[in-house]
């Protein structure tokens, strides 16, 4: 969603609290750069788990650990409606009080923190991403201060899970900052310290490519053709399976499967996972999915090179000591500018369809630390939370960019109107050259007990799409057996037909040390 | 204009324009194939041609022009002294080192020059003298098509050459041999040489004149007034100068289980292929493309896939292109190919559109067929159905931007609304103008891009 208001103007340095000028564009106290501050707190949270929106926690529903928040970082402009809550910005404090909305939710009790929006970030979209960076940095010194400390014992623990309990609710951009006071634990500012800087650790997950078929020789429809050059069957024409019809991945204690479904003749699907540690030495897991734009000119093309940009950027990035969320930001960055390359290639494809789309695809991607979950997307494929205590409820992390999400969202129709519209699945946010404006959300999380996180594309959750659904069909060791339980999830969308490519990718948090995920 | 910077080995290529997307259930995949010749012979230009090269450069060529003595040459007498003309610029047209030869055609073929069953390599010399022989030309006896093109393909034959190539002209019916005759001699001579035919006057039978062209892999085409005939002549054997490669063939496999509806040249002009083919190994076949210069032609390919459940996709056909070796009995690549797929969907979108391409030629294909069919119910006198195909043919050449095909029709119908098909008959048209409209109704636009 693109144009909603701007947010109000910080009252509060994100930093140190000191009270700021309208027009500020660093804290005269500290110095903070708050041109770097996500542009408006949140965009849109997850929809349905602001207060606002019921659709996907209940309140009934209970504590769902997660909802809270979600921001908007990249995007100057989305402050939209939800921003509202986030005003509270100004006072950390009043921060505690979004929580409370989420209530509902009640597990969490969320800490969150919620960035602040810079007066000047309004205008500036840009700046975030490269400030980003930049604002870590300073944060985590800054953080380093008492906070730090204390998130990070929570952190630690994060096996421990319900430890951290107390406050973890979910937290909007990285800023961090002054918690409730209310949770113990999860200062905001903490995050910073999270990551102080430290020597990156160099380890970054391999990418294992599943390796293609070694026999290309006899084709697998007739069993009687030898399969020519161009991937056909000399005898019976048939296209012969491609490595990526059907991908399985497994990365220390993540796991991902893709797989091109039943009805569509390729998989324009992809997704890279990964680990590695955080300067601290603590785990962190990412896993990028990405769903290519079918009616745009090679979706398979972007959404591979938007999973490899993505992945490399966090898995570059988190070992230096950048938050999650800037990371987070930063990796759909890079990712929206891989696919736009692809714009520019002069392919001799070109040559036969004179009016092609740019590549286009959607993104959405998940860090998980010892204590932290973020989340960032740009699209409609979304990540759900899944408690590994099923009596907590589950929640949707996301909220897509999507028509009927933005009618919802606009309050102009209901969500049953809205969806039931033929424009609903229309989506209104995509990485590619002809994307109006890149406006990558990020939001982050503390969940308060373990869980797992499904990152997955709507070829899943249009078969599972409710929070509740999702978690029905997710297994119960799934933290555990990741790879076993997104297969599991791929065999749930080909049974309710398969009709599109189905990617899923789940992480367990918190994260654990590489090798001791896998069952 | 000649382009110095071409190399003179034509570099060719395969370009497929098509929907790939079939509905639950599609069996029929349509496609048009562009193959285009660069770098050879430069076609076209009005007097590069013949100085592109000096000799030995250009390909080895032999080129016989047959010309019509039959008696009716004589009415009116211009008619053989345009021939003749016509005749000795063709001779002024060809390549230093070119054979030629020319054969006076009536109910027998008579070889005019150089005689002796032989062929004269052009020069100065034999240029002359050849000119000098066609004074000897006089009219008198019948027509038998069918002879001279024998007579020219054992000519064309003792030479060692690349392209060999004739030019038939032609005045009247051939009323001297039966058409079983006619069609045993195109026939043999299909593949060994090409040929375009002419038609000069309006008493000649066009179905006669095309097939020959249509067999042959050449042009036809109406000179209704004989002093037009010696540029047309010229223009003639410059395109055949600017020939590079001959005898090239489409090869076009299919998988198993699949049938091949048609494949039909659709620009310049449209061509039925689909019964030449010649099979050529497993599940392989060879249609005749005759020979190219620089120069880029369509072709519509239709086949016939099994169906497979959505979400499958196949190869539906391959093309390239191959020109067979005397030598060995085996076939040169061309290196160009082209796929052809077909790939199953839901998506009624993408199921349903037609490719432009594919939409255009079917028109242009359309085009022909009810022009055709339009003159010949005409001709029989059944006003209310030549109409109606003839108005359809109007919509058609107006909607497809065929502007010379609607002027050659306006000449035939008063036109009311192009836009609708509605025209009416002509009562009175001229002869020439009807034979124009039926010996170029097959001439097709290429799709604006």
């Amino acid at each position: 969603m693109s144009q909603m208001p701007q947010q109000a103007a910080l009252t509060k340095c994100p930093s140190c609290e000191e009270p700021l000028e309208s027009g500020d564009r660093f804290c005269g106290a500290c110095g903070y750069d708050l041109s770097v501050v996500p542009a408006r707190p949140r965009d849109e949270p997850t929809i349905a788990l602001n207060g606002s929106v019921p659709s996907q926690a209940p309140p009934g529903a209970g504590g769902s650990p997660v909802p809270d928040a979600s921001a908007g970082r990249g995007t100057p402009a989305q402050g939209a409606p939800v921003p509202p809550p986030a005003a509270p910005v100004s006072p950390p404090p009043a921060q505690g009080a979004p929580v409370p909305p989420p209530g509902t939710q009640v597990p969490p009790p969320a800490e969150q923190v919620t960035p602040a929006p810079p007066p000047a970030a309004p205008g500036v979209p840009v700046p975030p991403p490269a400030a980003q960076g930049a604002p870590a940095p300073s944060s985590r010194t800054e953080v380093a201060r008492g906070s730090g400390v204390s998130a990070e014992g929570a952190v630690p623990p994060p096996p421990a899970a319900a430890a951290p309990a107390p406050s973890s609710g979910v937290r909007f951009d990285r800023r961090a900052q002054p918690e409730e006071g209310a949770a113990a634990v999860g200062r905001p500012a903490a995050q910073p310290d999270e990551y102080p800087l430290q020597a990156p650790d160099p380890r970054v997950a391999a990418e294992q490519r599943p390796a293609a078929d070694g026999d290309a020789a006899v084709c697998v429809a007739c069993r009687a053709g030898r399969v020519d050059d161009d991937g056909y069957c000399e005898n019976c024409g048939h296209a012969q399976p491609r490595e990526r019809d059907h991908m399985e991945q497994e990365c220390g204690p993540v796991a991902a499967v893709s797989d091109r479904g039943l009805r569509h003749h390729r998989n324009e699907d992809a997704f890279t996972v990964g680990a590695t540690a955080l300067p601290d030495g603590s785990p962190v897991s990412v896993a990028i999915v990405c769903d290519g734009v079918s009616s745009a000119t090679r979706p398979d093309e972007a959404s591979l090179a938007a999973s490899r940009a993505a992945g490399e950027s966090l898995l570059a990035a988190l070992p230096r000591g950048t938050h999650p969320q800037a990371a987070m930001h930063d990796a759909i960055v890079a990712a929206a500018d891989a696919v736009n390359a692809l714009a520019d290639e002069p392919e001799a494809a070109r040559e036969h369809a004179p009016h092609q789309n740019a590549p286009a695809c959607t993104i959405v991607g998940a860090v998980v630390t010892a204590g932290l979950l973020v989340v960032g997307w740009v699209g409609d494929s979304r990540v759900y939370w899944v408690p590994v205590d099923r009596s907590a409820p589950a929640a949707r992390l996301t909220e897509d960019d999507s028509w009927a999400a933005q009618m919802v969202a606009a309050g102009l129709m209901g969500e049953a109107e809205a969806y039931a519209d033929h424009r609903a699945h229309a989506i209104t946010g995509w990485l590619g050259a002809d994307a109006y404006e890149l406006e990558p959300h990020t939001a982050s999380f503390k969940p308060d007990r373990p869980g797992v996180v499904v990152v997955c594309t709507d070829g899943l959750w249009n078969y599972a799409e409710s929070a509740d659904e999702m978690a029905g069909v997710v297994p119960a060791d799934a933290a555990v057996r990741p790879l076993h339980a997104a297969r599991v999830l791929v065999g749930h969308a080909l049974d309710g037909g398969g009709h599109d490519n189905v990617t899923v990718a789940l992480v367990p948090f918190p994260a654990v040390p590489q090798g001791a995920g896998s069952a | 204009m000649a382009n110095f910077s071409k190399s003179n080995v034509p570099q060719f290529s395969v370009d497929v324009y098509q929907n790939e997307y079939l509905p639950e259930g599609g069996r029929e995949v349509n496609a048009v194939v562009t193959v285009t010749a660069t770098g050879g012979g430069t076609i076209g230009g009005a007097v590069a041609a013949p100085h592109l090269y000096s000799p030995g450069e250009g390909p080895s060529a032999a080129v016989v022009l047959m010309v019509d003595c039959s008696g009716s040459m004589d009415y009116p007498p211009t008619k053989m002294r345009n021939a003749r003309d016509a005749t000795a610029a063709a001779i002024d047209a060809l390549r230093d080192g070119v054979e030629f030869a020319v054969v006076g055609g009536t109910h027998v073929a008579e070889e005019v020059y150089p005689g002796g069953g032989r062929l004269a390599v052009a020069g100065v010399g034999t240029r002359e003298r050849a000119k000098q022989a066609l004074r000897k030309l006089s009219a008198g006896g019948g027509t038998a098509i069918g002879t001279w093109l024998r007579l020219a393909d054992r000519l064309l034959a003792s030479a060692d050459v690349a392209i060999r190539h004739g030019i038939l002209l032609t005045d009247g019916r051939n009323e001297h041999e039966s058409p079983q005759d006619l069609k045993a001699a195109l026939d043999a001579c299909a593949g060994r040489f090409t040929c375009d035919a002419r038609g000069v006057g309006t008493d000649w039978e066009v179905k006669e004149v095309t097939a020959v062209a249509s067999a042959l892999l050449g042009t036809a085409d109406i000179v209704a007034d004989p002093a037009g005939l010696a540029a047309d002549f010229t223009r003639m054997m410059e395109t055949a100068m600017g020939k590079e490669v001959a005898d090239v063939s489409l090869r076009l496999w299919t998988p198993v289980g699949t049938t091949v509806r048609f494949v039909k040249q659709v620009a310049p002009t449209v061509e039925e292929l689909t019964g030449r083919r010649t099979e050529a190994g497993p599940r392989a076949g060879d249609y005749p493309l005759g020979s190219w210069g620089d120069e880029s032609r369509d072709y519509h390919v239709c086949v016939e896939v099994p169906s497979a459940g959505i979400g499958r996709e196949m190869l539906a056909a391959r093309v390239s292109l191959v020109i067979p070796q005397p030598s060995d009995g085996g076939v040169r690549g061309l290196g160009a190919q082209g796929l052809v797929r077909a790939v199953w969907t839901d998506d009624v979108a993408a199921s349903t559109a037609i490719n432009p391409q594919v939409a255009h030629y079917t028109g242009q294909a359309e085009l022909a067929e009810v022009i055709r069919r339009g003159l010949d119910l005409r001709k029989e006198g059944n006003i209310g159905g030549a109409t109606a195909k003839l108005g359809r043919a109007v919509q058609l050449a107006n909607a497809s931007g065929n502007a010379d095909t609607a002027k050659l029709l306006a000449k035939v119908v008063d036109v009311v609304d192009a836009a609708t098909g509605t025209v009416r008959l002509k009562t009175k048209v001229e002869e020439a103008d009807e034979m124009t409209l039926e010996t170029r109704s097959t001439k097709t636009v290429r799709v604006k891009k």
